[in-house]
């Protein structure tokens, strides 16, 4: 792009012709949430228009007015609320004891290849199972109380959690550690002051990516046997042909995902400012 | 003549890759280093000096041979070595005079001493300011400088050095090796020092050790009689130095050839 006027604006920024879909090139950020939002917008102003044309029949797909009114009801008889409080507590459970037995096993697993080699294949082979496939023999072993609910969300979280965080863990370069001998610490001193607080950032994306998937396996642990809950919700108006009560149900358990998920990410700048390039 | 400070006797480092021939990283090396000595180990890329220095750590154990400091036996990583990496190693979580100041755990300084002594190491390595700042924020160099100072600051008897500066570009390097060797001639501390750059070598040492292509074994000595202070312009027209470099760099460009033109190992010694 040869200019051969003589340049006569220095201070001008130069002005090329920006291409929205340069490779990897920085859009505009006003662009760039604006484009998410008018998505989410154009979503639903189709679903709207699909529906309220009778286009789809309301039995398949109720309009979001209909959503709107059985939100409304719920709220109202205070069964949202309920649903909620229950299936919150199952999901903090069931990831809190995934998480506090991943955290230490997977340190283990990453530091000593004595811990990797004992477990690792018995993890590999465990977590292709599906979650879903062991409702009937939680069950069998805990009955229909939340502990099964509890169980089923551990099983789906806990055995990708512990190899997420033996990565986590891996990603300490050997000559930090190297270094850190050389300083006079101990393995334990090493692996408290250095390991642990390198791979800290690591670990704290998987606790966010681990409680996102506790939050897909919900509608597998209300599966059977619950009275409360949004996925127990969503599996009985499935029975009585309820399309806005499933909607609903989806639409506020991805809610509260996004809402953990951005709960994370927001905690995670504020914990690892250093990991910013520009401090 | 003091006593030698570091000695590594017949030493031999062998690795056994799993279902590979085994590989013999460094053969039959013998090194002194003598107390506020700055000894050189150079060689072409893979010829077993970084193993060797790495032994003198503690890092690596050598399969047979011994190795002493002080005239203790070396059994591992220990506080009376410093050591500087060529790979950036300091704590990205912590600040410029934390990751100093960590170095100084395991010592019975107290706190206002351990603040004190920082504070002269930053003075040291010239990074007043910039304290508080996070090694994200610094360059190539800053990092580097604060590695060093975070090898000296709690006295090691040696400093080994591996490459400390390979990862940076011509200029930086040739203002590193200004400052190390500054901070050398004036605080003057015994370094064994890991190299392929034969100028690098011979501007800062007092001995240069050159190594065999793999199996590594020391090849020749040469002793580096270059008046102090030393600086980097002198050099360039100096007729002794370019006598050094012409002999250097045959001896090392032998050796780089042979391995040059032999099937590359994995394990980069």
């Amino acid at each position: 792009m040869a200019d051969n006027k003589p340049i006569d604006n220095v201070m001008k920024k130069p002005r090329r012709k920006t291409r929205l879909l340069e490779l990897r090139a920085d859009i505009p950020a006003g662009l760039y949430f604006a484009a998410g939002a008018s998505f989410i917008g154009a979503f639903f102003l189709i679903w709207l228009l699909l529906t309220s044309f009778g286009l789809v029949p309301p039995l398949f797909l109720p309009g979001p007015q209909a959503v709107w009114m059985e939100l409304v009801r719920q709220i109202g008889e205070g069964i949202l609320g309920q649903d909620v409080a229950a299936s919150l507590y199952r999901i903090t459970l069931g990831w809190l004891v995934s998480t506090l037995l991943a955290l230490p096993i997977g340190i283990l697993m990453g530091n000593f290849k004595f811990f990797e080699g004992l477990l690792e294949p018995f993890i590999d082979l465990v977590r292709y199972m599906p979650a879903v496939a062991f409702v009937p023999l939680t069950i069998l072993w805990t009955g229909v109380d939340d502990g099964q609910k509890i169980l089923i969300l551990f099983i789906g979280t806990f055995f990708q959690e512990v190899l997420m965080i033996m990565d986590n863990v891996k990603s300490v370069p050997r000559e930090m550690i190297e270094v850190s001998s050389t300083f006079g610490l101990s393995r334990w001193e090493i692996l408290y002051h250095v390991i642990l607080r390198y791979a800290l950032p690591g670990i704290w994306d998987t606790f966010r990516i681990t409680l996102g998937w506790a939050w897909t396996y919900l509608v597998v642990a209300e599966l059977v046997a619950a009275k409360i809950g949004l996925g127990y919700r969503i599996m009985r108006a499935q029975r009585f042909l309820q399309t806005e009560s499933i909607i609903l149900g989806i639409l506020v358990i991805g809610l509260l995902g996004l809402l953990t998920d951005m709960a994370f990410k927001f905690a995670y700048k504020r914990l690892f400012r250093w990991m910013a390039r520009k401090g | 003549m003091t006593e030698p400070l570091l000695e590594m006797n017949n030493i031999w480092v062998k690795f056994t890759p799993s279902k590979r021939p085994e590989v013999v990283a460094v053969e039959d090396a013998s090194i002194s280093v003598r107390e506020n000595e700055f000894v050189s180990l150079i060689g072409p890329s893979g010829c077993g000096k970084s193993t060797l220095l790495r032994a003198a750590a503690g890092l690596e154990i050598p399969s047979s041979g011994e190795i002493t400091v002080d005239g203790q036996p070396v059994d591992g990583p220990g506080a009376d070595r410093g050591m500087v990496f060529q790979a950036y190693t300091l704590f990205p979580w912590l600040t410029v005079s934390e990751n100093i100041r960590f170095a100084l755990k395991k010592t019975s300084l107290t706190s206002a001493e351990k603040d004190d002594r920082v504070r002269e190491y930053i003075r040291l390595i010239g990074l007043e300011g910039f304290e508080n700042s996070y090694p994200n924020q610094l360059s190539g160099g800053m990092r580097q400088r604060v590695a060093i100072a975070r090898a000296l600051v709690y006295r090691p008897k040696i400093l080994l050095m591996d490459e400390p500066f390979g990862a940076l570009d011509a200029q930086t390097r040739l203002l590193m090796q200004e400052l190390l060797l500054q901070v050398w001639e004036n605080h003057r501390s015994t370094v064994l020092f890991v190299t392929h750059d034969v100028e690098e070598a011979i501007l800062l040492s007092d001995r240069i050790l050159v190594m065999t292509a793999l199996p590594g074994k020391i090849k020749a000595e040469i002793m580096i009689d270059l008046p102090r202070p030393r600086s980097i312009i002198e050099m360039e027209s100096s007729s002794q130095f370019a006598a050094y470099k012409k002999q250097l760099l045959e001896l090392v460009r032998e050796e780089a050839r042979k391995s040059f033109s032999r099937i590359p190992d994995k394990r980069e010694a």
